[in-house]
């Protein structure tokens, strides 16, 4: 186990626990999820060292103490937008283009119905 | 046996009187009806009250911008004459990004007023942002909590990314795996904290978005001359539909169609730990869209503010792949960049354009903020993740779960019409079904299911009749 695996007290950290055991959970579940614990985590300052996997209670941000195992430390964001969707990198382009074909074809019907008797006039 | 989870909801009554500061018990008039305008009412804000609560807490006011070129491109699909007139309502320019902000706004200045030292809020969406934000303008503490992971801690990034600017405004986070039982711990929490419950479903929250319906009003007289013909609503736990309609009427707007938009998720199961990371939305969508309709009682409160079969005229469903083809376009054509499940609405608009003629206006009440983990790009990357295969085609094909279907064309967006008469049916079983057994509806029931699904006496004689004579 390395130093930065280890949580000292008032480290920022998340722990997780089982909230619902599978027997004590709501009935009229499907089965793939009534096999399966309630599970939980919530983040709050450590209030001693542990190692991750180990019991730990943290104070949260609202002054709860939660006891759980330590699941992270310092815990991060890491969600992103990812590559662009191929299927969706032409929509822009086809309709920009479409958009002009579509407006060039009623400003010419526009002026064929109203400037047509007008044209070369003042 | 009653479990550990029993015990808490059998608990559940008293628990949220308290953490609500109100008594359901008084709008009950039988075993089906209520009182639900003196529910409304209750809390003695005005509209106008509202309004200033919201002015006061930086929300509201949201821009409304006609989308010419959304327009036109309508029409470039559809017969001469026809092809309405678009508008949206920017609510992503709200504080916390999204119209949530109006309904949180709301309870957290009641909870503020009559003391209480924080507010609790079970949601995964844009509602917790909202509560987060709004409780640190009021120096309340916060606690939301979410139903964030599947068993092998695989978060979807968009409850991820909710977590994250929850935690910004100085939330504590609860996140739990998938299942209903999100709303037994949130009553354990506020049983033990004392806090407030910004329930979605309270009176509170569906008043505050009753300023949305006023400002569609407002904002189109202003700038057309008239209200919308439609104003087009996304769809899903009810609050959105049901305010926005109810502030409607209350500025006049008595002509203007109210029609409910989802994402097409059938197929799909709620609870299901498997298919949780393959819807690819979190809301907007059918799952809760149906079910909240036709049992709106099934909330966190012993009665739904949001009863949005009082007020829907249509509900359309679109397919997951034509809602992230328009969210691109919109991006793309009228510099919107915006979350996909709050352009569920926008997706339906440019099928419901086109049916229209070209005088008609129609406004998307709701735009919601997006970024990292909520962006289209993210749910798409991710539902390849997660096995289900995208592909570009005809959207009809598209199989929730399985395979999401992106339109080639614009043509090819086309909403399908949710049958309303059947949700009625299937709330007026509900309403039976929940009343004690062997109870008769009285002729006040009657006249209470009519209002709560926006139809008559007679239908509803009509529906009870044919349970009758289901069950003999």
């Amino acid at each position: 186990m390395t130093e930065t695996q280890q949580a000292r007290a008032g480290d920022w950290v998340e722990v997780e626990c089982v909230l619902l055991e599978p027997a004590d959970r709501s009935t009229n579940l499907p089965a793939e999820t009534a096999e399966k614990p309630l599970t939980m985590w919530v983040k709050g300052f450590a209030e001693g060292r542990a190692a991750l996997g180990e019991p730990v209670t943290v104070e949260t941000m609202t002054g709860r103490k939660v006891a759980g195992r330590l699941s992270a430390i310092n815990p991060g964001y890491f969600h992103t937008f990812g590559e662009p969707i191929p299927e969706l990198v032409h929509i822009g382009k086809d309709l920009r283009a479409r958009l002009a074909a579509y407006r060039a074809a009623e400003s010419v019907a526009q002026g064929a119905s109203a400037g047509a008797p007008e044209s070369g006039g003042a | 046996m009653a479990t550990k989870f029993d015990a808490i909801m059998a608990r559940r009554g008293e628990i949220m009187r308290r953490a609500l500061g109100m008594d359901y018990g008084e709008f009950e008039l039988s075993p089906i009806a209520f009182d639900y305008e003196a529910m409304m009412a209750d809390h003695g804000y005005s509209l106008d009250d509202i309004v200033a609560i919201q002015t006061k807490a930086g929300v509201g006011h949201t821009p409304l911008l006609e989308l010419k070129n959304f327009t036109d491109l309508v029409r470039s699909t559809c017969e001469p004459g026809r092809g309405a007139r678009i508008f949206v309502k920017d609510e992503a320019a709200n504080l916390a990004g999204a119209f949530k902000d109006r309904r949180a706004s709301v309870s957290i200045h009641v909870a503020k007023e009559k003391g209480y030292e924080g507010v609790i809020a079970a949601t995964s969406g844009n509602y917790g942002a909202a509560v987060a934000s709004q409780a640190a303008r009021a120096c309340l503490k916060c606690i939301i909590v979410q139903e964030c992971y599947d068993s092998h801690k695989v978060g979807q990034p968009e409850i991820v990314e909710k977590a994250r600017v929850c935690e910004a405004y100085g939330a504590e986070v609860v996140q739990l795996t998938v299942g209903p039982e999100l709303f037994f711990h949130m009553v354990e929490l506020l049983d033990q904290t004392g806090y407030f419950a910004a329930s979605l479903y309270s009176s509170f929250g569906v008043s505050g978005i009753e300023t949305l319906g006023l400002e569609v009003s407002q904002e189109m007289r202003a700038l057309t001359g008239a209200d919308p013909t439609a104003c087009v609503i996304t769809h899903a736990g009810g609050g959105n539909t049901t305010g926005t309609a109810r502030g409607l009427k209350r500025a006049g707007a008595t002509g203007t169609k109210i029609v409910a938009a989802s994402v097409d998720l059938s197929g799909l199961h709620m609870a299901s730990d498997n298919d949780f990371n393959r819807k690819s939305f979190t809301t907007g969508h059918t799952g809760f869209g149906v079910p909240f309709a036709t049992w709106p009682d099934r909330a966190d409160v012993p009665r739904n503010a949001a009863r949005p079969l009082r007020y829907m005229d249509r509900y359309l469903t679109v397919t997951q792949g034509e809602v992230f083809y328009v969210t691109e376009a919109l991006v793309k054509l009228e510099g919107l960049e915006r979350g996909p499940a709050g352009n569920t609405a926008m997706t339906a608009a440019v099928s419901l354009a086109r049916e229209l003629p070209r005088e008609a206006t129609i406004v998307v009440q709701e735009t919601e903020y997006t970024g990292a983990g909520k962006h289209h790009w993210a749910q798409l990357n991710f539902a390849r993740q997660m096995g289900v295969e995208v592909r570009a085609g005809d959207p009809r094909d598209n199989q929730p779960g399985t395979v999401i279907v992106i339109p080639e064309r614009l043509e090819q967006i086309q909403a399908s019409d949710f049958d309303i008469a059947h949700m009625r049916r299937s709330y007026v079983r509900n309403a039976v079904k929940a009343a004690p057994a062997g109870y008769v509806p009285t002729t006040d029931d009657i006249a209470f299911l009519a209002a709560d699904t926006n139809s008559t006496p007679a239908a509803v004689e009509a529906m009870l009749a044919e349970l009758a004579a289901k069950e003999a």
